[in-house]
């Protein structure tokens, strides 16, 4: 059950959103500008796959499950892909640059200062821009929030795979800014 | 210098990015308005604790001292606040229920299920609302990811504590991204 009385039934961060929409328009305009907008050197799918990833190593289910469907929509339907990532990066069938960038994003989960000029050098020489760095760091450092804001308050985040594939298909579809649809009380 | 080329490299920590990049810039500074100094039943000079106070905890320098500035600015209580919130505030009069909210903060900045349902409940015996409860969480989280940007793309800082203090007073007074 959540900390506190969200007075409502919607999953993970939706039902923190609803609770306090003053703080969700600009981290809903967040994510959609990091992951969702159109980026001149990272595709949707890369980015979500950096966002899966982090909540991965942050132990969050619900932004894990949810993020991994949405990369998998945004990958031409592709679930396997995104297991690999989260197996092991070095081993996925990735570009050299996502891994290096996933080296960073790593880097950042665990403390902003463990980024070393070592690791920019090698995502340097894998054909990183700078905005690709930036971006990768941001990414990473966002997900340190919503990870936290959805543990931190013990909101409800389901076990059903195919709840997660539904809602991970609208947001690439739609992105962030729509509503969510109504989840089945049923399912809790 | 940071590991990035930013547009102007003489502006310190998140304000470099800021102007780096301004896509994200306009949400980043929108949450830190809203939950900094917009409407709320914690008051802005408690509220710039828990940031200073997480930040500190993260290690990020630039992100604790000019918080810490904007939280004496408000509070006007003097510089020395920066150096007390390192120490956990001995010397400064702060109220039980903020220092459960504290607590939780830094639950959160190691980990968001690492708060408790104890955790929850000593600060509902002193007083916290769903609502500061819900707050702090969010800004202990939010001061994860701006520490984590500020430092992970490795942005200059000024030393001293003195150098942050007109910085602070226009955080508190001001506001985040206002002209």
């Amino acid at each position: 059950m959540p900390h506190i009385n969200l007075n409502n039934e919607y999953p993970g961060i939706r039902s923190l959103f609803i609770y306090r929409p003053e703080t969700a328009a600009p981290m809903n305009a967040l994510v959609q500008a990091m992951l969702h907008n159109p980026h001149p050197s990272l595709s949707a799918g890369e980015r979500e796959l950096i966002a899966t990833y982090v909540s991965r190593l942050n132990t969050c289910k619900y932004c894990c499950n949810i993020h991994g469907a949405i990369a998998k929509h945004q990958l031409g339907n592709n679930g396997a892909i995104v297991e690999e990532v989260l197996q092991n990066p070095d081993t996925a069938p990735i570009s050299s640059k996502m891994k290096a960038l996933l080296k960073i994003a790593a880097k950042v989960q665990s403390g902003g200062k463990n980024v070393l000029p070592e690791d920019i050098e090698l995502a340097r020489a894998d054909g990183a821009s700078d905005i690709d760095i930036h971006d990768a760091v941001l990414i990473a450092a966002a997900f340190c929030m919503y990870n936290r804001y959805v543990d931190g308050l013990a909101t409800w985040q389901p076990d059903d795979a195919d709840l997660y594939d539904k809602m991970g298909e609208q947001r690439a579809r739609e992105g962030y800014l729509t509503p969510p649809f109504k989840v089945a009380a049923s399912l809790q | 210098m940071a590991h990035i080329k930013l547009l102007n490299e003489e502006l310190p920590g998140i304000v470099g990015l800021l102007n780096y990049r301004p896509e994200t810039a306009r949400p980043l500074l929108d949450l830190a308005e809203t939950l900094l100094r917009g409407p709320s039943s914690l008051t802005s000079g408690e509220r710039e604790i828990i940031a200073a106070s997480v930040s500190y905890w993260n290690q990020c320098h630039f992100c604790h001292t000019s918080h810490a500035a904007a939280a004496a600015a408000h509070l006007g209580s003097g510089i020395g606040l920066i150096d007390d919130i390192k120490a956990g505030l001995p010397n400064t009069p702060v109220s039980d229920k903020l220092r459960a909210l504290l607590h939780i903060a830094h639950q959160v900045q190691k980990n968001g299920k690492n708060v408790t349902e104890e955790d929850i409940s000593v600060a509902r015996e002193l007083g916290a609302t769903d609502q500061e409860l819900h707050d702090t969480v969010l800004i202990a989280a939010a001061f994860c990811m701006y520490n984590r940007y500020v430092d992970g793309l490795g942005t200059w800082a000024p030393g001293p504590n003195e150098a942050y203090t007109a910085m602070g007073e226009r955080m508190a007074h001001v506001g985040y991204g206002k002209n």
